[in-house]
């Protein structure tokens, strides 16, 4: 029956989102809740309108894909096929290491380090960006994606491998023209679970991007994301007010986007077999 | 075939710059904290409460808070952790069911952090009424490294060779006495591994606490299970963000205590893992 426990607490998750969140329904539609381009849960009456959250996880979210992708499936690529044995082991302790780190100690790093050299690089009147959080969360997905990533390299089937040298071609042609479509689902899948990492952080990015909820046009400027925004306001919020709805129905909306991205990624995983 | 080979040493290179790009920010963001942090850990930092308005003084409440909460996250999961893992490796058929579970178990493991918080607050703090505790912020901990724990724990079950459990049941005995002292015996390094995994994670996240324990600032010790209390990852978002003109020693002492605590955890893990691949007879 302890099997059935996973089942029943993925049910029970959603259903306790849903009970609390389904009421800000009641006041806003759902439809104004997602494109309202204005949230001011506090001003009488509140405006609702997750749209500038939206962008602003969108935003971080791409800007640390654009980072992590190439350099996390490069990695992968290193460590998989071209490093001598040893350094393979010592870098993959690495990349646990980085990994095991804490979201909040690797935010607390990002305000004193990267936060003031963005600001000075881009002469801007604050560091706390998008771009910032970018920067700290692609740190944050390539952990996922190098050793998924790696992972589907791995267990592409030798008899591949050797068939490509024994044609002639360089390993590079080998790992380009063989390995990388072999284990294309495999890291794929990889790159989702990474993003679907970088959407679901909160404390790294509501330490360095800002804050504020407004609809950004530049990375350079500060915004506020999904799981900041619960985060930093649900302390405030009385129990049972539009505004603690409206948090667990912002709640809804990162559950189903973890769930897409999730099944996604096992679908992906699981075709390869 | 020259210009192949060209092709080769470059590309090989680039990979390698992507990895130094990874590797090189990870020991840089270790060493700094090590060496900023270092001067500030005395035993009165430790063992102390903290003073002025958390400028001064030691981090002992919270560090206190997150051993207990670790404690009651663990106490919590690993019945579970065990029956489910027995469950899906011994027993489950390869069926829609066992599919399905499988499934659960990769979306529990993916939901952000920030949504347990919310589950935890929706849950245990308002609908059981246990209130902001220590029992609250133990739970939803717990149910939030259950993913980590039976993947783990499923993987070390399944790893003991089947010739092992054929031996067993030829010699009478039952499917659960196999399991019992055949099967879990082998398997207990593996699932040792994926439990202190699974502290080191609950120890250092903070979005699932911030809403089900977290005291801003509360010097004395926790009571009891129902009580409020500090915790570490939760006092470093305090102090570096909430209160203005913290010392940077303090904030860089916490931020060790804290990574040193949940890095420890990693490597104990990696050598026990270590040591029984070493030992490994089959």
């Amino acid at each position: 029956m302890c099997g059935l426990a996973s089942i029943f607490f993925v049910i029970l998750i959603f259903l306790f989102l849903l009970k609390e969140g389904l009421a800000v329904f009641k006041t806003v539609t759902p439809a104004s809740f997602i494109f309202g381009k204005s949230w001011y849960p506090i001003s009488e009456p509140p405006q609702l309108g997750i749209l500038p959250l939206i962008l602003g996880s969108l935003f971080v979210t791409l800007g640390a894909a654009l980072i992590s992708v190439p350099i996390g499936v490069a990695c992968a690529i290193y460590i998989a096929e071209v490093a001598p044995l040893r350094a393979k082991e010592i870098l993959k302790a690495g990349i646990e290491l980085l990994a095991a780190i804490p979201s909040v100690v690797l935010g607390f790093i990002g305000m004193v380090t990267l936060v003031p050299w963005i600001k000075t690089i881009f002469n801007l009147p604050t560091g706390l960006t998008a771009l910032s959080g970018s920067i700290m969360l692609a740190f944050m997905a390539m952990p996922t994606i190098v050793s998924i990533a790696e992972d589907a390299l791995y267990s592409v089937p030798k008899s591949y491998k050797e068939g490509a040298l024994a044609l002639g071609a360089t390993h590079w042609q080998t790992i380009y023209r063989v390995l990388l479509p072999a284990a294309s689902s495999g890291i794929l899948a990889a790159i989702m679970l990474g993003i679907g990492r970088v959407i679901g952080e909160t404390m790294a990015v509501m330490m360095i991007t800002g804050n504020a909820a407004v609809i950004p046009d530049s990375l350079l400027q500060p915004v506020r994301t999904l799981t900041a925004t619960i985060a930093a306001e649900m302390g405030e919020a009385v129990v049972g007010s539009e505004h603690f709805y409206a948090l667990f129905a912002i709640g809804i909306v990162l559950f189903i986007i973890s769930f897409a991205i999730n099944v996604t990624a096992d679908l992906f995983l699981h075709r390869k077999k | 075939m020259r210009n192949s080979a060209r092709v080769q040493t470059i590309a090989f290179f680039f990979l390698f710059l992507a990895t130094l790009f990874i590797v090189v920010p990870v020991g840089l963001v270790i060493v700094i904290i090590i060496q900023k942090g270092l001067p500030a850990i005395t035993g009165q930092f430790l063992f102390d409460i903290p003073r002025l308005g958390m400028r001064a003084g030691g981090i002992f409440p919270a560090l206190v808070g997150t051993v207990y909460l670790v404690c009651g996250a663990i106490l919590f999961a690993l019945p579970i952790v065990l029956l489910a893992a027995i469950y899906l490796s011994e027993y489950a058929g390869d069926n829609f069911l066992t599919r399905i579970i499988k499934l659960a178990i990769v979306n529990l493991a993916g939901v952000p952090s920030v949504v347990y918080g919310l589950f935890g607050l929706a849950l245990f703090v308002v609908f059981f009424k246990f209130g902001a505790s220590i029992l609250s912020g133990s739970l939803t901990l717990g149910i939030m490294i259950l993913p980590i724990l039976i993947t783990t724990s499923r993987e070390a079950l399944e790893s003991v060779p089947y010739s092992f459990r054929e031996v067993s049941f030829s010699l009478g005995a039952s499917k659960w006495q196999t399991i019992r002292h055949i099967v879990l015996p082998n398997a207990i390094p593996g699932i040792l591994t994926g439990t202190i995994l699974g502290l080191g994670r609950a120890a250092g996240e903070t979005a699932p606490i911030l809403f089900t324990v977290a005291a801003f600032y509360l010097p004395q010790l926790p009571k009891s299970i129902f009580d409020q209390a500090m915790a570490l990852p939760y006092h470093l978002y305090v102090i570096s963000t909430q209160v203005p003109n913290v010392d940077e020693k303090i904030r860089y002492g916490t931020a060790l205590v804290l990574l040193v605590l949940v890095l420890f955890m990693n490597l104990v893990a990696i050598i026990i893992r270590y040591q029984f691949r070493k030992k490994k007879k089959w």
